[in-house]
């Protein structure tokens, strides 16, 4: 059966890496659905955030294959129950006098926040689960979208070792 | 401390003289030109043989490799040098060999511009290498030498490819070398969990009909004796994978047998019925097991590998144990109790012989006075006792060399096994020779293999390598010609092949052939090309349509294996 997991990495920083770990998914004829980088708590350490529908099976073998990457530290597999997680949306609306107070209502339910004001357009942001800031997307679209952008998932774990823990144990 | 600056070149082959490198096979090209300058200093230091093409460079080092246990070093230069060598780091990186290649890049200002034999190599080989890297200054080069070397020979070996660029080649810089022993994200020596040894020593204590499995990882850990421990003292069968040939004397009492698609019918049908399986290194390869989902399933299966990634990968264990095959097998010796299972044992004595009988009878029935592989190949194992070391390449006359050839020393079967490289033979003899100077090294190949990589006649002619060429020709590529004929209909869509004369061609090399046709001559022949002091060609007309029996069809279980 597909769930949804979120693959947490941990890396050395060196270059190439993002490349490395992307063609063990391409291989399998995996497709991600999103993955970001970034320095993780331990200086020079790289944590990648990846999410992807598929099976049990099919994300421990990928795992498997990661974690045989040299300079792979150690990789997690999450269900989204185990995790805290967050993604991030900019919209960039048109603006004109006959809507602004509509827009002010939309914002306001829905816990946005404005970026960038212009007067041909506004910036708005909202920051929380997939299914949030795309309700968020189809409040806008009868306003008109010029721009839309979300980032992928963000998370860090419920239950996990810290890795700084782990490192310990095997320097 | 004042210490004279070397060139980065130079720190190279330092390195590699520290790292106990003394062969390498390689072809020099414009971006490697420092490093090959650095070499001209080093004659006596360093055996460089010039191959015919990169290709042929790695193929030699990995034929070097399996058969010494050491690191095979290979040097090619940018752009097509480096991308000659994908084949190879492929076949390494799937047979676990251990790789060392350095590729000359264009200068660091060049990259990414398009240059003049510039390639992304790093790019290109990431997916079949075990590490790869690019050095832009000199300073790194030490570093990542060391590195790559305790990558490439340790935990699981595999191929490392180091990228140079010619202006780090160039650059000046005080040269020190620390060697590696230690990486925080690599753990290529797991612990073992004694836990897991218990309990696998349970269920061999219990197993009255036990199997035991064995691949390359018992010959890639030195784990030879120690199995011959563990089996004589739990009084287990063994079978083997293609690549765990000769890791087990084949005249052991409890050798039963080559494993998969084309191996013996007592392993494969027992497969089906023992009631423990265990497999230590081995990686239950697609050809090994047939159809996953009807194999072993009576079975508990017990799955010792040092690669955490190939557990469960395949077949679903009751017992994983992540460890060295040497140190599980200690571990395990102690705890099994000392057993016998004499009826069991008898049970593969009788599918032998009905295996014996079969072929036996489809031999007599299908006569001709034609040559048969298989003849060749038990006439070639009776001269030299199984003592030779055997370079084979892929198809036909491959299987009927793991069937037939009785490997009694480890590291003596050399052979393409996962990527199933045709070409690899030659070259791989190549190497193997200069890796065991002292053994005969035959390399068996087949008329359409031999023909994809023959331009390394050149490299014998000039490295004057006694390596001795055995070609089973049967005007065909007979591998997939056999399977036109039992699944597409006899419909011989180009596998028929015309071959040059080869007695002519290896006499253009000053290579001594002959050249057999009939039965009679055989043994004769074989002879010759054995006391022959240097290298000699003898090629063998085999008949034209044989096939290779017992035989699992794809997608047909283990316990399927056909006769005929």
């Amino acid at each position: 059966m597909e769930k949804t997991f979120t693959i947490s990495v941990f890396t050395e920083n060196s270059v190439g890496m993002l490349n490395r770990i992307t063609i063990i998914f391409t291989r399998r004829h995996l497709n991600i659905e999103s993955i970001t980088a970034s320095e993780s708590e331990i200086a020079n350490v790289f944590r990648y955030t990846i999410v992807l529908k598929t099976t049990d099976e099919q994300v421990n073998k990928v795992i498997g294959q990661i974690e045989k990457l040299i300079e792979v530290l150690k990789a997690f597999v999450h269900e989204d129950d185990d995790i805290v997680h967050q993604e991030i949306a900019l919209y960039k609306v048109k603006m004109n006098h006959a809507s602004s107070n509509e827009l002010e209502k939309v914002i306001r339910e829905n816990y946005a926040r404005i970026l960038a004001i212009d007067p041909h357009y506004i910036v708005i942001e909202k920051t929380g689960h997939t299914t949030e800031t795309q309700s968020l997307f189809d409040k806008l679209k009868s306003f008109g979208i010029l721009e839309f952008a979300r980032s992928g998932r963000v998370a860090v774990t419920k239950p996990m070792k810290e890795l700084s823990q782990y490192l310990k144990e095997i320097n | 401390m004042n210490v004279e600056k070397i060139s980065g070149a130079k720190a190279l082959i330092l390195s590699l003289l520290h790292e106990n490198i003394h062969t390498i096979f390689g072809y020099p090209g414009g971006a490697i030109m420092p490093i090959y300058d650095a070499l001209y200093d080093f004659e006596k230091e360093i055996n460089h043989i010039l191959v015919r093409h990169e290709q042929g460079a790695i193929h030699a080092a990995q034929g070097y490799a399996r058969v010494s246990g050491k690191c095979g070093v290979v040097f090619a230069t940018s752009g097509p040098g480096a991308t000659n060598l994908i084949t190879g780091l492929a076949d390494a990186m799937i047979d676990s060999t251990p790789i060392v290649c350095i590729t000359g890049q264009v200068s660091s200002h060049l990259l990414g511009t398009d240059a003049f034999q510039e390639t992304d190599v790093i790019g290109i080989s990431m997916p079949v290498t075990k590490w790869n890297i690019q050095i832009t200054k000199a300073s790194d080069i030490p570093m990542a030498i060391a590195k790559a070397f305790f990558i490439a020979t340790s935990g699981r070996p595999g191929p490392v490819l180091i990228d140079i660029t010619k202006d780090a080649q160039f650059e000046l810089f005080n040269y020190q070398y620390n060697k590696c022993h230690f990486i925080r994200s690599y753990n290529p020596l797991p612990k073992i969990d004694l836990n897991k040894i218990e309990l696998a020593s349970q269920l061999i204590n219990e197993a009255k009909k036990p199997l035991l499995l064995i691949g390359q990882g018992i010959i890639l850990s030195g784990a030879e004796n120690e199995l011959k421990t563990f089996i004589e003292k739990a009084n287990i069968p063994t079978a083997s994978t293609l690549l765990g040939l000769g890791a087990l004397s084949a005249n052991h009492a409890l050798y039963v047998g080559y494993l998969g698609m084309h191996g013996d019918y007592a392993p494969n049908i027992k497969t089906n019925e023992c009631d423990v399986l265990i497999a230590i290194g081995m990686r239950f390869d697609d050809r090994v097991t047939g159809d996953v989902s009807r194999y072993a399933k009576q079975a508990k299966i017990i799955h010792i590998d040092i690669d955490q990634a190939e557990i469960n990968k395949i077949i679903k264990t009751d017992v994983a144990i992540h460890a060295d095959a040497k140190m599980a097998l200690q571990e395990l010796t102690k705890l099994v109790d000392i057993n016998k299972h004499e009826s069991w044992l008898q049970e593969f004595k009788d599918a032998k012989k009905i295996e014996v009988d079969t072929l036996f009878e489809n031999e007599k029935q299908n006569y001709t006075h034609e040559l048969k592989m298989e003849e060749v190949i038990k006439c070639l194992s009776s001269i030299t006792n199984g003592e030779a070391i055997i370079v084979t390449d892929v198809g036909q006359h491959q299987m009927m060399t793991s069937r037939y050839y009785k490997f009694l020393n480890t590291k003596s079967n050399v052979s393409s096994g996962g990527l199933g490289t045709m070409g690899f033979g030659l070259p791989a003899a190549i190497g193997a020779k200069l890796g065991n100077p002292n053994k005969q090294v035959i390399a068996i190949i087949g008329d359409g293999g031999f023909q994809m990589t023959l331009q390394e006649l050149g490299t014998i002619l000039q490295s004057k390598i006694a390596v001795k060429i055995l070609i089973l020709n049967n005007r065909f590529l007979g591998m997939v010609r056999q399977w036109q004929e039992l699944f597409f209909e006899k419909r011989y869509s180009f596998t028929e092949m015309i071959s040059p004369d080869y007695i002519k061609l290896a006499n253009a090399y000053n290579i001594e052939a002959l050249q057999i046709t009939e039965k009679g001559n055989l043994e004769e022949g074989i002879l010759k090309m054995l006391q022959c002091t240097s290298s000699f060609l003898l090629e063998v007309k085999v008949a034209k349509e044989s096939n290779v029996f017992p035989m699992i069809p794809t997608g047909a279980s283990v316990a399927e294996i056909r006769l005929k």
